[in-house]
């Protein structure tokens, strides 16, 4: 192992016994004894100065691609631009050192703001119920089957446990399904992309609990018969659920209750503009039609006292599934997204997906000739390119990738979705302009031209990133999940120490 | 605002694209469901307008740092939190990035992942800790989750402590009820130990789960339930304060097979509650039935140390239906604040706070405890940095003449426990002054007056 | 592309061989090639066990794909190979000698008809790609 060339240290290396960070305050109270029988021996962290943790973090910073630093055309994801402002507002005296479980009478603001932002988010999906407690898309989903099984077994109708969901789907579908003991039924797409009648209309039967539906799907398209697969399900007695990931292709054009949605989730995090955070948090509030109201996980915010101004409180709807997290969901996320949907109105956020889809179906054409995208007709946000050519058959979708990234680009979404064979999906979002757009493009027909000319160069890539391709299959045999695992950490800091 | 395009370049594009305007890229969006009647939403602010509405609003909440001395916990503690750290969460290379998945260009947030890891493994005496989870809650019921994968469904049976936070019980139950899985919180005296929960674990029994410290603040030694749930072939689990682990003993100590834990007293605002962060960690044995996000160590092509996501195909974007869990977005940024957190504070800054805590709220404890008519609940037991304490009247009563001097009273037990009317729990930090706790006591004494 | 298809054998439609000689069983050449380097290979079952055929036996993973494995015949666990908990990269190197999985006492020997023989599993494995 010690064969390893640093970039930047651990902590762990960059320990001295005896270094400090920050230092608190003499206890001004007496010292109360200890129970020694309880007590731990050592604490093994590192020990490091202030200096030395901002340099570490800022140095580290620097080997990320995000949003700020570059184009992150990641498919499914959304990476649009996460406005500034929404930082400073999430850190407001008056939102960020609020506890939770304060009288409601001291936090009226903060009730406001998210009964607020329940109702707005019901406007713009069209739906009345709205619940901000679940803590990222999946997590919404799962809400969102929990939902659905109550409110059968509320009907005396325990047999439904029969969730469809298509081969298109995000893993998340099936998995909030399973994990909630429902069956999991695939559905395959036809041959322009969308949900396959047929065969969905074959699982329509007494024990159909629901459809799971991504509308747009995660090839981009818009599912051109959604009211008959609304209405296929409806009428086996199944609800409809949709997974909102996509909402940034109608936002304020088009709403899922208008189309016979029952029950959604929403990505404050994709289409609100909260940051991603490098992996979270996020957050996936669930909205359901009115007979689904009563079902949905509590407590959520509600007008107790009518007056000027009113006065807000929490409820719990009548059947409630009960809560999905500890407290009320992610606060801080809230503020943001709401932050986001005051500057924009309705204008702005129908322009958002004006501009997402005009973005996605620009690139989507002006690449079409050099990429062949299976499902080639008018996308929305996003649309799915294959990742080979016949004339270049040791290319795959990864290495097209890979070479994104010495053009200072993060590479779209890999192999996803499964039905496309190396799979590109390419999601640009509204906040790029047409200069950012065209240098992709470039950049796409110069790596289509490599791939032929000279392979080799994409094989081989990254060239231009601080690290090269990371060999993946050593990482999981060896399993070297913490620092203790290595064998020996002293001859590694000897290493360090000689550098 | 912050859509670029100009006229020119959107009629550029559209011309490329082969449509006229802009309502053509809709056209298969059924007509009936398009432009739907107006959305009732307020006309668009400016940043300046928006920055002055959303102050307001901030303005109507009363915050502990500014107006309220903060006695409450239960859950989420008023910490004090060292400027770095916000200074490196707002670096938008990290909070504007996706899930690290293309390594080569995510080694910042991998690294330091990686370093949590291995810094949570530490503080809980465990093996392998993953990227996070949502919350402690959360957590909580994934360890559920995971133990009953670990036995194949062949022993459906959880034994949680009915003394593990109300909610986080609350969020297992939601998550499990009409499941194959059995979550079993026996109905036990409030003064029971962990040991008390023996009885309950069967041949049946995944999982025996306890609080540490409990929902009470109290602090017991784990060894003998820990053993007895061995002995039945059981997985032991704790829910920690990740704090109190800076001064007691490590779970991992008593052989826990599972440790998991709210980490928000690391670093991370109170928010209202969220987002905070869970913490989950486990054996090396059992990490292909652990949740979400792992990052593991190894080689790039140029041979330098680097870090990436392992073990994926654990994970629903793999395993689909047949995945152990749906995670998939965590809460890496507060992974990331509670990474900062324990490394600027280290080992004996993290002690020092733990034991600041342990100091003040002892202190506290003796001084309420000698106002006439409030005492001690548990007296005899060890607690970390909170306490129940019995009071004369209804909490209520008492937390609203409290507010009334500014000071946010404890958590009233009689919400989630009917025999503990007239208890309050107390939660005191290092932010608690000497002369906070007299003016708590006065107050109290006035009160009783 | 050609893969290994040992005379010997019999295999399924979702790729696992069997041995009727040893009644030793695992993956094929085809499908550890498909999954790529594996990583992790987990026994769902117990020596002792009475298995369908089709019951899931195994998992194994590797940096991208997960896979069950199901047994080929119906019949009793004898004997797994735990080796290869330690050694998932067997299944890689060598899936039809040091990688094979369970061995299993048939107690419906006419399913044995019902698998593929080397020459038709050939062709199966070629039609796929």
């Amino acid at each position: 192992m010690s064969e390893k060339k640093i970039r930047e240290p651990l902590l762990i290396e960059l320990s001295i016994p005896g270094r400090r960070g920050v230092r608190f305050p003499e206890p001004d109270v007496p010292q109360a004894q200890l129970p020694e029988h309880l007590l731990r021996e050592d604490l093994p962290l590192p020990e490091v100065s202030e200096v030395d943790v901002i340099r570490h973090f800022t140095r580290l910073s620097q080997y990320n691609h995000a949003v700020d630093t570059g184009f992150y055309p990641l498919g499914s994801c959304t990476m649009k631009y996460n406005p500034k402002i929404n930082e400073d507002m999430a850190r407001l005296p008056g939102f960020a050192y609020i506890h939770p479980l304060q009288p409601e009478e001291t936090v009226q603001g903060a009730l406001a703001l998210m009964y607020h932002l329940q109702k707005y988010l019901a406007e713009i999906v069209g739906m009345p119920g709205v619940s901000l407690q679940p803590a990222a898309g999946a997590h919404g989903e799962f809400t969102g089957i929990l939902i659905m099984r109550a409110y059968h077994r509320d009907q005396g109708e325990h047999q439904r446990n029969k969730v469809l969901v298509p081969d298109s789907a995000h893993g998340t579908n099936p998995a909030s399904s399973a994990m909630s003991g429902m069956r999991v039924v695939e559905i395959p797409s036809d041959e322009r992309g969308n949900i396959d009648l047929v065969a969905l209309k074959k699982e329509c039967d007494e024990t159909l609990a629901g459809l799971m539906i991504t509308n747009p799907n995660t090839l981009g398209l818009f599912e051109e018969h959604i009211e008959e697969v609304v209405n296929a399900v409806h009428e086996a007695g199944g609800l409809v659920y949709g997974d909102g990931a996509n909402l940034n292709a109608f936002l304020g054009i088009a709403r899922f209750g208008d189309m016979g949605f029952d029950i959604v989730h929403l990505n404050l995090h994709k289409t609100f503009s909260t940051p991603h955070g490098g992996g979270g948090p996020g957050s996936g509030p669930v909205a359901v039609a009115e007979h689904l109201k009563d079902f949905l996980p509590g407590p959520i915010v509600d007008i107790v006292e009518e007056g000027d101004p009113p006065t807000y409180g929490f409820v719990w709807p009548k059947k409630s599934i009960g809560r999905v997290k500890a407290f009320y969901g992610h606060f801080g996320v809230m503020v943001r997204a709401l932050t986001y949907i005051l500057m924009m109105g309705q204008e702005g956020l129908r322009k958002v997906a004006e501009m997402a889809v005009l973005n996605a179906n620009y690139l989507r054409v002006m690449l079409q000739d050099t990429y062949h995208i299976p499902y080639n007709r008018l996308c929305k946000h996003e649309f799915v390119a294959e990742g080979r050519w016949p004339d270049a058959p040791d290319i795959k979708a990864l290495d097209i990738s890979k070479r994104l990234m010495d053009f200072g680009f993060h590479p779209p979404t890999n192999y996803f979705p499964l039905i496309v064979k190396e799979a590109l999906m390419i999601e640009p979002t509204e906040t790029e302009s047409k200069a950012t757009l065209d240098a992709f493009i470039a950049a796409m027909k110069q790596i289509a031209r490599e791939a032929r000319e000279n392979p080799e160069v994409l094989k081989t890539a990254p060239h231009n990133t601080p690290f090269g391709r990371v060999d993946e299959v050593k990482a999981a045999r060896e399993l070297i999940l913490t620092w203790h695992d290595w064998s020996t950490v002293d001859s590694r800091r000897s290493i360090v120490d000689s550098r | 605002m912050f859509v670029p395009h100009t006229p020119e370049e959107i009629q550029e594009m559209l011309r490329a694209i082969g449509v006229e305007k802009i309502e053509d890229l809709f056209a298969d969006i059924p007509e009936k469901f398009r432009h739907p009647k107006q959305i009732d939403l307020p006309p668009p602010m400016t940043e300046m307008e928006v920055a002055e509405e959303l102050q307001h609003l901030a303005e109507a909440n009363d915050n502990v740092r500014d107006h309220l001395l903060c006695f409450l916990g239960a859950g989420a503690y008023y910490h004090y939190i060292p400027s770095v750290i916000d200074h490196i969460l707002r670096r938008g290379e990290f909070y504007t990035a996706y899930t690290p998945y293309q390594p080569e260009i995510s080694q910042g947030t991998l690294h330091a992942i990686f370093e949590f890891q291995s810094m949570v493994a530490a503080l809980t005496g465990m093996e392998v800790a993953n990227a996070s989870l949502y919350d402690g809650a959360t957590a909580v019921a994934e360890a559920v989750n995971m133990a009953y994968h670990v036995f194949r469904g062949k022993r459906p049976k959880s034994v949680l402590s009915p003394f593990i936070h109300p909610q986080y019980l609350a969020t297992v139950r939601t998550y499990y009820e009409h499941s194959d899985r059995e979550v079993v919180v026996p109905d036990l005296p409030v003064e029971a130990s962990p040991e008390a929960l023996i009885e309950f674990i069967d041949d049946r029994t995944s999982l025996v789960m306890v609080a540490y410290p409990d929902f009470f603040g109290r602090l017991y030694d784990l060894q003998a339930v820990a053993d007895a749930a061995h002995e039945k072939g059981a997985l032991f689990g704790v829910v920690a304060n990740p704090l109190a682990l800076a001064l007691f003993k490590a779970p991992g100590e008593y052989g826990a097979d599972m440790v998991v834990a709210e980490g928000q007293p690391l670093g991370i605002p109170l928010s209202f509650g969220g987002p905070y962060l869970g913490i989950f960690t486990t054996r090396k044995k059992l990490v292909h039935k652990m949740a979400g996000r792992l990052i593991g160590e190894s080689v790039d092509s140029r041979g330098q140390r680097v870090y990436v996501m392992t073990l994926s195909a654990r994970e629903q974007h793999i395993r689909r239906a047949r995945a152990t869990s749906n995670i998939c977005t965590n809460n890496a940024l507060m992974a990331l604040a509670a990474t900062v957190y324990m490394a600027l504070l280290g080992k004996e800054g993290l002690r020092e706070v733990a034991l600041l805590n342990y100091h003040k709220a002892h202190y506290a404890a003796q001084r309420l405890s000698q106002i006439q008519g409030f005492e001690l609940a548990f007296p005899d037991v060890p607690f970390f940095n909170e306490f129940v304490l019995k009071t004369p009247s209804s909490v209520k009563d008492i937390n609203d003449f409290l507010l009334d001097h500014d000071i946010l009273g404890g958590y009233d037990l009689s919400q989630d426990f009917p025999q503990l009317d007239r208890h309050m729990l107390l939660a005191v930090t290092e932010m608690i002054s000497r002369d906070d706790i007299e003016f708590l006591a006065e107050v109290l004494e006035e009160w009783v007056a | 592309m050609a893969w290994q298809t040992p005379e010997n054998l019999k295999y399924t439609q979702n790729d696992e061989w069997f041995d009727p000689e040893t009644g030793r069983s695992g993956i094929t050449d085809y499908a550890q090639d498909q999954l790529s380097d594996v990583v992790y290979v987990e026994f769902l079952v117990d020596v002792g066990d009475e298995v369908q055929k089709g019951d899931s036996v195994a998992t194994v993973e590797s940096v991208k794909a997960a896979a069950d494995v199901y047994a080929p015949v119906s019949g009793k666990v004898v004997e797994i190979n735990t080796d290869l908990t330690d050694n998932p990269e067997w299944v890689n190197e060598d899936p039809y000698g040091k990688a094979w999985m369970i061995r299993l006492e048939p107690t419906n020997p006419e399913e044995m008809n019902e698998l593929m023989d080397a020459e038709a599993y050939a062709q199966y494995c070629e039609e796929r790609e």
